[in-house]
């Protein structure tokens, strides 16, 4: 009540949205703070499920196309779809805590196996031959070699699926979980006599910068761990 | 020592690859597996190390049988180098030469200092070492493929077709550091290629693959151009061979003609006694022939520019055929002969080494 009394107080300006966050950054650095760790978790998970799921797909050629095909239908469900899913499908209650986390690490995953699969493709074969040859075993090879020359191609797709959970985050807001997609629904729930932007507009705004913020971390630590490619931009 | 007893590749789909070979590489020497493309040589290479499975026979590794070894350990004494290095890109030179050393388990400090050593041994610029092998040429790159897998000091090394990558300057370069280095370590190798002058250049004994992974003869590189066993060897071998195999018969000491000659930078002779003089540095090494009767206008000493190059140089004691290659590339038909350290001794003609082949032919006969 006592925002509604705020907001209708205040200008419904679009361009108000900074002094709406001003004026509710409690919540506003809480459903941040959410969406953050959301949109995180997602991905990490799904690295750690889509390395063994890319591997396999490299390593038996044959399990690839079907794999890859699947990954595909499963990225085509929409979010919203899947979020109601999720509950039944993993035994959990409606709106528990995990179900955008579960929901999204799907996605994820969707995503991460193609790339850890064509990552793991684009390792020559002569560098995968010379360092059997030399006595590595398959496990210390993936590790030691192929994996930190995929790194690139796994990068972009890392990029690819922490800019694509940011937005999906916010949709989850509008069935009731708290993250800055509920912004979204505060611009609604306000827009009583007339449109009333600023949330609609802060939350909007928080989302890309958020998406900058984590886009840049991953460029800047591929690049820490890829120094052998900077040699080349560098002649 | 690595012998073949009998071995057998077939494939799934039927195809013979290597068909029942058996022979031996003996220790400290090179011993090469030429042939067409499809003869089976670079699958038989893969079977010492395991990187193919035989279907039948065994081979033997000194007295063990390596299909009894674990695949990795086996594959860590055995040295390995491939067409193109197959370096990896994300580690340091430095980095890519320790690679056995630290999969053994040696101390960072002691696989760095080997490596080091080792890039100096295969003629790569210490200051290498924090490269990535991105930034090398390809020549440059091989000759760490070498480093790398000699890091460990392995017995054995195999060799598959590890020059034919790089440009003819650069291999010929490569072979000759090669034999140097094979010279001061005695490795047992066995070394793969396509290319039969590269395998007689190389190798101490030679083995002739055919299609379908039958061995057609194992032999000298000398024996093979001499005495090729079947119409397959001899038309492998190539056309010139009488020529190559000349290149394996020692001409002995040669009894040279003296020359006239002049030093690099002095004043033009007005004259010698056939129109030509050999032209020699400060440290008597011959550097090419000067034509005293087109001689550029304005030429007053001898320059470098004005100098004819035909010729190439025979060593004293060297091979028959490079001597009669001095004679016959030489613009006035004297091949010039020098000594061990490349100072001018004097020159023969190209009957004078006929006569020492024909003199040759008959202690055969």
């Amino acid at each position: 009540m006592i925002d509604r009394i705020v907001a209708d107080s205040s200008s419904s300006s679009p361009f108000y949205f900074w002094g709406y966050f001003m004026d509710h950054r409690h919540q506003d650095l809480a459903w941040l703070w959410d969406h953050v760790y959301l949109s995180l978790i997602p991905v990490v998970a799904g690295l750690i499920i889509a390395l063994p799921l890319g591997y396999l797909a490299r390593r038996y050629r044959w399990v690839y196309p079907p794999m890859v095909s699947v990954m595909g239908l499963l990225y085509t469900i929409p979010s919203i779809a899947l979020f109601v899913l999720v509950p039944p499908v993993f035994g959990l209650k409606a709106l528990d805590p995990k179900q955008v986390p579960i929901a999204l690490t799907v996605y994820s995953v969707a995503l991460l196996v193609r790339v850890v699969a064509d990552g793991l493709a684009a390792v020559p074969e002569d560098v995968a031959q010379a360092a059997t040859a030399m006595g590595f075993g398959r496990l210390r090879r993936l590790i030691s070699v192929e994996l930190p020359i995929a790194v690139p191609v796994v990068a972009a797709g890392l990029r690819v699926a922490t800019v694509s959970n940011v937005s999906l985050v916010a949709v989850a807001g509008t069935i009731g979980q708290d993250n800055l997609g509920r912004l979204f629904d505060e611009g609604k729930n306000l827009s009583t006599t007339g449109p009333y932007y600023p949330p609609i507009v802060l939350g909007i705004v928080l989302c890309v910068l958020l998406a900058l913020v984590f886009d840049l971390i991953i460029v800047l630590g591929t690049r820490m761990l890829t120094p052998w490619r900077r040699v080349v931009i560098g002649r | 020592m690595i012998r073949f007893d009998s071995v057998t590749k077939t494939y799934p789909d039927g195809t013979v690859a290597v068909d029942s070979l058996s022979l031996e590489a003996p220790s400290g020497k090179i011993t090469v597996f030429v042939g067409p493309s499809g003869c089976g040589k670079t699958t038989s290479l893969r079977m010492i190390n395991r990187m193919i499975d035989p279907t039948a026979g065994t081979i033997w590794l000194d007295d063990k049988d390596t299909s009894q070894l674990p695949a990795t350990e086996l594959r860590r004494q055995i040295g390995y180098v491939i067409q193109h290095a197959g370096l990896f890109p994300h580690r340091t030179i430095l980095d890519n030469i320790a690679t056995v050393p630290y999969l053994l388990g040696w101390d960072k400090k002691k696989a760095r200092s080997r490596a080091l050593e080792l890039m100096e041994r295969v003629g790569l610029p210490t200051h290498f070492a924090k490269r990535y092998p991105v930034q090398l040429s390809g020549g440059q790159q091989q000759r760490v493929g070498v480093a790398r897998a000699l890091a460990a000091d392995p017995p054995v090394m195999l060799m598959d077709e590890p020059f034919s990558a790089v440009d003819p300057v650069v291999r010929d370069q490569l072979q000759e550091e090669f034999l140097r280095l094979q010279s001061e370590l005695g490795k047992t190798i066995v070394f793969v290629t396509h290319d039969i002058d590269e395998a007689i250049k190389l190798g101490d004994q030679v083995a002739v693959l055919r299609v379908g992974g039958h061995l057609a003869q194992l032999a000298s590189p000398a024996e093979l151009l001499n005495e090729p066993v079947d119409a397959f060897v001899a038309g492998f071998v190539g056309r010139d061979r009488g020529y190559r195999a000349l290149g394996f018969s020692t001409a002995g000491t040669l009894s040279t003609r003296d020359e006239e000659t002049v030093r690099l930078g002095a004043d033009i002779p007005s004259g010698s006694s056939d129109g030509w003089l050999l032209v020699v540095d400060d440290q008597a090494e011959p550097q090419g022939w000067l034509r005293l009767d087109s001689i550029p206008a304005g030429s007053s000493t001898v320059t470098d520019a004005i100098l004819h190059r035909g010729g190439t140089l025979a060593r004293q004691g060297g091979s028959l055929r490079s001597a009669l290659d001095a004679a016959l590339s030489s613009p006035t038909g004297r091949g010039v002969v020098v000594d061990g350290d490349g100072r001018l001794v004097g020159s023969v003609t190209a009957s004078q080494v006929l006569e020492l082949i024909e003199g040759r032919e008959q202690v055969r006969t």
